[in-house]
């Protein structure tokens, strides 16, 4: 900026960034495009086959009769007890990391030779790593562990143990992210004040952080309502006829239900494919609008 | 893991499940996604004249139902190949005994281009030619195969390696299971190779005959010389008929239901099982597969009552060009 720039220079400038911004707007448009592709080609092939019978019917060997209601009842299920095992859990693990192990080794990266400070960084690298491990893998720890080991079965217990591992890293980050945006002077309010640590964490910081934390649990786990892979390897059922009873009962997925759709040859389990992917879309929407409606309120009340 | 991790996460799922009062035990089953549409036909069936029987099932193929199944997670087994050696030790070793079923024949039909009319047949040596490992790079024209084809390079469609059918497929076709050239494309999704082979002028292809009739106006079905007459001479193409009849050779297969002997003392499972193979006969091809002869239910049939345990494919893995009736027939 404190170059000064010849006329002829800035104009050549001019044209590369119009070219810049040009291929930002392709960037931007190539993917919305794709998914409004995929989008409409859903929609148009879906959903005229969403009604209420679709919804509350079971598998059928006649496409037209056969419906989703165990593979519903069990996504949202699973997902609702995942959510309430990760959430607590990784939030209190953002809040160790963030308040207490951070000032244990000091700030700023001053002394990272406190055994505190040295754990802290082991569990940072790993929740980072474990981020981004594959979903089967969290299917497989989760046979070995929560199936196997523990006793639970293929059961809902055991499935939604295994997405709550496999958000638990997804949601300590946002956390996090979200306690860092709490101005570090507010902080200094507190301590002038002379609240304790827990009175900080209780009365300022997390009440600042949570409609960030709220959001970022609801899309980690609306990441994990697609998720395929780790329920098939803990034992996620196609044909079901009774709802589950209990968190011990046996129990099936939309993303399996569609998965065994699309691999039949007749095409109308193409369509019935095609209406619980349309379902299954309604249901992240509506758990993104939810993460909107809960931030917009809390920010408003925090404000008042 | 971190061990603070993990002890966080037992924390908070380390409780055994709630013990709510035990409801009635399902008839559980898994196994292979080719039998799958069978069994989920009959269990709908099952339940409309018995609505307090549960049945649950589940598709984790063929060797993933085995594995659940030895281990004593389930009480039956759908299968698109017998058991193999190996699986029969492992339920050994649980002492597992069960009971093998024949329920339906699938055939394997090998198709093509709607266009490609100067296909009118193929033989077994020539589907070896280009399917065997040592085509790979050598053989890739179709005029290399005969020589009045077309001397235009093809391509071919399968299964993939981990699928039943292409184990069959190769079993039958190269002559050891399980082996084929590399350069094909494969994908675990059949409507995805009937896709492939539609939009393809010179593609070969092979799945599951369902999914030839239920695409038949966009495919071109291709039938098969064994250069056996006495199973019926000349190229013959895959139907309901010719694979029931034995005379679609060597591309049609028996698919099976393995229960343990120990569940058939439950009354749910004896009677869902007579159900499965007395009315699930006309179930079958309502799905698409090639349901048994009369003659061949009944020797299934038998062979449930009198419970005899153990398999007949005694030396493990696919054998090819058997019917249901030869196999059963010999034990008597």
């Amino acid at each position: 900026m404190s170059t000064a720039l010849s006329p002829t220079g800035r104009r050549a400038d001019r044209v590369r960034e119009r070219l810049f911004v040009a291929l930002s707007a392709v960037s931007v448009a190539v993917p919305l495009l794709v998914l409004a592709l995929l989008l409409g080609d859903v929609l148009r092939t879906g959903l005229g086959r969403v009604d209420w019978a679709f919804l509350t019917s079971y598998p059928s060997r006649h496409w037209e009769r056969a419906g989703i209601l165990p593979a519903l009842v069990g996504t949202l299920l699973l997902n609702a007890t995942a959510a309430a095992m990760t959430l607590p859990v990784g939030v209190a693990a953002a809040i160790w990391l963030e308040e207490y192990a951070e000032a244990a080794a000091g700030r700023g990266g001053r002394a990272r030779r406190t055994a505190m400070g040295w754990l802290a960084r082991l569990v940072e690298v790993n929740i980072a790593n474990l981020a981004g491990v594959p979903s089967i893998l969290y299917g497989l720890l989760g046979l070995g562990l929560f199936v196997r080991t523990l006793g639970m079965g293929r059961s809902l217990l055991a499935g939604a143990c295994t997405l709550a591992l496999l958000v638990l890293p997804v949601v300590v980050l946002a956390s996090r992210e979200a306690l860092r945006t709490v101005p570090d002077s507010l902080r200094e309010a507190a301590w002038a004040l002379g609240a304790t640590r827990w009175q900080l964490v209780r009365r300022v910081v997390l009440p600042l952080a949570l409609p960030g934390i709220l959001t970022g649990t609801i899309l980690a786990v609306s990441r994990a309502v697609g998720e395929t892979a780790p329920l098939v390897v803990i034992g996620a059922l196609v044909y079901l006829t009774f709802l589950p009873t209990s968190l011990s009962s046996p129990f099936s997925a939309l993303p399996i239900q569609i998965y065994n759709w699309t691999s039949r040859p007749q095409a109308g389990f193409q369509t019935n494919a095609a209406g619980a992917i349309v379902v299954l879309l309604a249901t992240l929407l509506l758990l993104n609008a939810a993460a909107i409606l809960v931030r917009a309120r809390l920010q408003r009340r925090s404000r008042a | 893991m971190h061990p603070l991790l993990l002890s966080l996460v037992l924390g908070a799922c380390g409780e055994p499940p709630t013990e709510a009062v035990p409801p009635p035990q399902p008839v559980s089953i898994d196994g292979s996604s080719t039998v799958y549409p069978i069994t989920e036909a009959v269990a709908e069936a099952f339940r409309a004249i018995e609505p307090d029987v549960r049945v649950t099932i589940g598709v984790s193929g063929s060797g993933g139902g085995f594995k659940k199944f030895c281990s004593g997670e389930i009480v039956l087994a759908g299968a698109s190949r017998p058991i193999k050696k190996s699986e029969v030790d492992a339920c050994a070793a649980k002492g597992i005994a069960f009971v093998e079923l024949p329920v339906a024949y699938d055939g394997i039909a090998v198709v093509a281009h709607p266009t490609a009319t100067w296909l009118d047949d193929v033989t077994v040596e020539e589907l070896k030619a280009m399917w065997q490992p040592e085509a790979q790079g050598t053989v890739t024209r179709w005029a290399q195969i005969r020589a009045d084809w077309p001397d235009r390079p093809f391509h071919l469609f399968g299964p993939g390696v981990d699928s039943g059918t292409y184990d069959y497929f190769t079993a039958a076709i190269v002559g050891t299971e399980h082996s084929s050239r590399g350069d094909f494309t494969p994908s675990e999704d059949d409507n995805v190779l009937v896709q492939g082979v539609a939009t393809d002028p010179d593609a070969l292809g092979f799945f599951g005959l369902a999914w030839y009739e239920e695409n038949h106006d966009r495919l071109r079905l291709v039938p098969v010389e064994d250069g056996k007459p006495d199973n019926g001479a000349g190229p013959i193409a895959p139907s309901m008929e010719t694979v029931r009849n034995g005379t679609y050779q060597p591309l049609s297969r028996p698919l099976f239901l393995y229960v343990a002997s120990s569940a058939l003392d439950r009354p749910e499972v004896a009677r869902f099982l007579s159900f499965y193979l007395k009315d699930g006969r006309a179930l079958v091809s309502e799905v698409g597969y090639v349901p048994l002869s009369d003659v061949a239910y009944e020797l299934v049939q038998k062979r449930l009552a009198a419970r005899t345990s153990g398999s007949v494919f005694v030396s493990g893995g696919s054998q090819v060009g058997l019917t249901v009736e030869g196999l059963l027939g010999k034990e008597r």
